[in-house]
């Protein structure tokens, strides 16, 4: 193969928000490369629709301390509380700095930056819901995204796009670069670098039902977890309540914000029974369990598979003007539209709450004692600092991507002088092109896209919203077959650029690895908390489980600790809304 | 469901290293009305030729990701749902951009014209403490035009762009306005300037193709106008 090699004092890996604000911060003390497998617009950061939360008080007073108390609530008291203090007070410099780099957000009618409800934020600790998400229509996370990948333009950042990570160089306890494949080409480039950003996003494709985009498969944080490295809180994947039916597609949280409400088969405002105060804007796990509840138990619409979202009696201006992007894909894949018919709807895997653990600078922790791994940081959903705990609020993940995007950059500005070049030693690459050989030139019965179906399938039927020890232990069992069915795969396609099929055999591989992690994650929580629900458990349970759960790969298989969360202001109560 | 349908995908194919030039492949498969373009494609992908290469990603519009021309019309793969097509559908990469592989072109021409307009928001004045005010009526001009997702379905229709390769492209112009037009901005006549110089605004002739393109349906064209507009009321020429 050929092979080009690459000297920058910063590799980022990933192009969302995250990556690109961490870009930013690293550009003022050095040279930056970041690698995408897409085109960076295309980055799933795209997708988010709602908002940013903060407390900018620009509708209603609001409070950095109540969306503190939010988010600690939100994440059924799991997340650790220094970090989500930070992030919640800097929330608001954070929003004012990208209206100052250009992020055209919606406005009030003084001309200030409009606010709108979201789940589970809201004023006096819980008293009712408050303007916080800070929005621009349903379209915010393109709005930032296209601003920040300017910015990052005027600024010098190098672009590497469609540039699929093979793998992750960390030798002797030090990162040391990043090995790619450039799809255009095939050829292979070594990044060797002084810092290393893993912003890589989230892994919704394991789930076969989902809101995430084909490129979220999550192999950067299997790389690192074949090495040794930990993930953390795995066990915790939001499902959010309102997905397109059949689709998978997002419907933000936003449209409930503006007054829609969700109705059962009997149209019934089911939330009120769920959750009297804020009802339809009750924290995700809550709603999306609600959801299947009445579902299961025969409340569904004409007693089918999902509930109406009903955005029927609000102001038609308010869809045209702020929720134009979900009117629009109504229409289009449903042929419905929204301001006359209510929109079916069922909960679709989200978000991973869990990931590559780091402290609050972004540092990647190799063990619970909160040691770190010189150099390499993660940002954004692929990272655990831990701000979301066991169940993530609507849009904290914006905010945390820009927040600890800028502190990862920031730290990587404070070391880069201690930090020396890495080098990326012959045997990575051997092993990398070895694998690659392997997947091009074996024999054998099994195609990619069947194993891939399997693999969803598995994650969607029993590690979903409501788990159980048997299902789980049935998963991790069918996740053990496909792990040797993957030795009987065979391509099709045996060409250098842009084999399609070989990437997908390459991110299968590493999706079969974290749900394995994952699943067994979910089995060594034997408690109900957030987003991780055991039947067998239904009860949070404080006394022994108020810890992260951090698995480890080793010789003889995985290995769990504990990480004690961290508790500063708010003890943890009985979790009502 | 919907009762399926047999569809034939007539799809534009060219394998670097192996073929001198594109050629037709023909794959026939059965698909639901609620289906896209996409979903045939894939299928196709999982089920009968793994060898075939397309762009996709977010599957629902907002990353632009699977544009190409679809009986004769650049649109998006995502957005297009079989049953508003007849059962015979053409798909051929967006036209004009270096093929890849099959539907995969290179972009790279079409997001270096960005960089030609300074897209970005320049105001050098020292920010307030809070957000630079933008009363609705001033962002209302911007609306349409932040909306565009880069998708390369405008440019790639463009009759201009198909003998000019230099010329900047709707889509460039677009995000040009959507600067110019933001008030918080400070360089619209430097901006203004640089779409006249760089072979822009004065060479768009109003074939209007790009309006038909936009998947997001943004109409293009009158704000192609409005900066013409603009720069014939600043007197502006190409220096």
């Amino acid at each position: 193969m050929n092979t080009q090699r690459h000297r920058f004092d910063t590799v980022i890996i990933g192009s969302g928000l995250a990556g690109l604000r961490a870009s930013l911060e690293a550009i003022k003390g050095g040279s930056v490369a970041v690698l995408s497998k897409l085109y960076p617009t295309r980055s799933h950061s795209t997708a988010a629709q709602g908002g940013i939360g903060a407390a900018l008080g620009n509708e209603e007073p609001d409070d950095p301390e109540w969306h503190f108390y939010d988010t600690v609530k939100g994440s059924d008291f799991l997340g650790d509380q220094d970090a989500i203090e930070y992030m919640c007070y800097s929330a608001i410099p954070t929003v004012i700095e990208l209206e100052h780099m250009g992020v055209p957000f919606s406005r009030t009618p003084e001309g200030k930056i409009a606010q709108r409800r979201f789940g589970g934020h809201t004023k006096y600790f819980g008293a009712e819901p408050v303007r916080r998400a800070c929005y621009s229509a349903d379209r915010t996370g393109h709005a930032v995204l296209h601003c920040l990948y300017e910015q990052a333009l005027k600024n010098r950042v190098q672009f590497f796009d469609e540039f699929q990570v093979l793998d992750i160089v960390v030798e002797n306890g030090v990162a040391q670069g990043v090995i790619a494949l450039e799809l255009k080409s095939g050829d292979l480039h070594l990044f060797e670098s002084k810092a290393v950003v893993v912003a890589s996003g989230g892994f919704g494709k394991i789930f076969k039902v989902t809101s995430n985009a084909f490129a979220t498969t999550g192999e950067c944080l299997s790389i690192l977890f074949e090495q040794g490295l930990p993930l953390e809180d795995l066990e915790f994947f939001q499902f959010h309540p309102t997905g397109l039916y059949k689709l998978g597609i997002l419907i933000t949280e936003g449209a409930r914000g503006e007054g829609g409400v969700l109705l059962n088969g009997k149209g019934e405002r089911f939330m009120e029974r769920y959750a009297p105060t804020l009802k339809d804007l009750a924290p995700r796990d809550v709603v999306a369990r609600a959801i299947l509840r009445e579902i299961m138990e025969g409340r569904g619409i004409d007693g089918k598979d999902y509930v109406h979202l009903d955005l029927t009696h609000l102001d038609p201006k308010i869809l045209e003007k702020r929720l134009p992007e979900i009117s629009s894909f109504c229409k289009i894949y449903l042929g419905l539209d929204p301001a006359l018919s209510p929109i079916p709807v069922v909960p679709t895997a989200h978000y991973a709450m869990g990931g590559i653990p780091t402290d609050k600078k972004g540092r990647v922790l190799r063990d619970v004692d909160g040691s770190y791994v010189p150099g390499l940081y993660a940002a954004g959903e692929c990272a655990c600092v831990s701000v979301h705990g066991a169940n993530r609020l609507g849009c904290n993940s914006l905010l945390d991507t820009l927040v600890f995007g800028r502190e990862t950059g920031t730290d990587i500005n404070r070391n880069l002088k201690d930090l020396s070049l890495g080098k990326i030693p012959p045997h990575r690459v051997d092993k990398v092109i070895a694998f690659l050989q392997f997947l091009r030139s074996n024999k054998g019965k099994e195609r990619v896209a069947t194993l891939r179906d399997a693999l969803q399938g598995i994650m969607m039927n029993k590690v979903s919203v409501f788990r159980t020890r048997e299902g789980l232990f049935e998963a991790l069992e069918e996740l053990q077959v496909l792990r040797d069915r993957f030795q009987e795969i065979e391509l099709m396609d045996k060409s250098g650029i842009f084999n399609q099929e070989m990437l997908s055999a390459l991110e299968l591989y590493h999706m079969i690895n974290l749900a394995e992690a994952l699943v067994f994650s979910a089995l060594v929580r034997e408690e109900s908390r957030g987003a991780h629900y055991r039947e067998d458990f239904p009860e949070r349970d404080d006394v022994n489980w108020l810890k992260h759960t951090f698995v480890y790969k080793t010789s003889s298989g995985i290995d769990y600790k504990f990480k004690p969360v961290v508790i500063t202001k708010f003890k943890p109560t009985e979790r009502t809304f | 469901m919907s009762p399926s349908k047999l569809y034939l995908f007539k799809v534009k194919r060219y394998r670097p290293n192996l073929d001198d030039r594109p050629f037709w492949q023909s794959y026939e498969i059965s698909l639901s009305s609620f289906d896209r373009v996409l979903d045939g494609l894939i299928k196709i992908q999982d089920q009968l030729d793994p060898t075939l290469a397309f762009r996709k990603s977010c599957a629902h519009g907002i990353c632009g990701s699977c544009a190409m021309k679809i009986n004769g019309v650049n649109r998006l793969a995502c957005q297009t749902l079989v049953k508003d097509l007849p059962t015979l559908i053409e798909i051929e990469p967006l036209p004009k951009l270096p093929i890849i592989k099959d539907l995969v072109v290179d972009m790279s021409p079409f997001f270096e014209k960005y960089e030609k307009i300074l897209p970005y928001l320049i105001n050098n004045e020292p920010p307030p403490e809070r957000e630079r005010i933008q009363n609705p009526n001033d962002q209302e001009k911007i609306l349409e035009a932040i909306t565009c997702i880069q998708c390369g379905c405008c440019t790639t229709s463009c009759p201009t762009f198909w003998t000019n390769d230099k010329y900047l492209g709707p889509s460039s112009l677009l995000k040009a306005y959507r600067f110019i037009y933001d008030n918080r901005d400070n360089a619209s006549l430097e901006r203004l300037q640089k779409i006249i110089d760089e072979m822009g605004l004065l060479h768009c002739h109003l074939a209007l193709n790009c309006l038909k393109a936009c998947p997001k349906g943004i109409n293009i064209p009158a704000h192609i106008i409005k900066l013409k507009k603009f720069a014939l009321k600043k007197a502006l020429r190409r220096k």
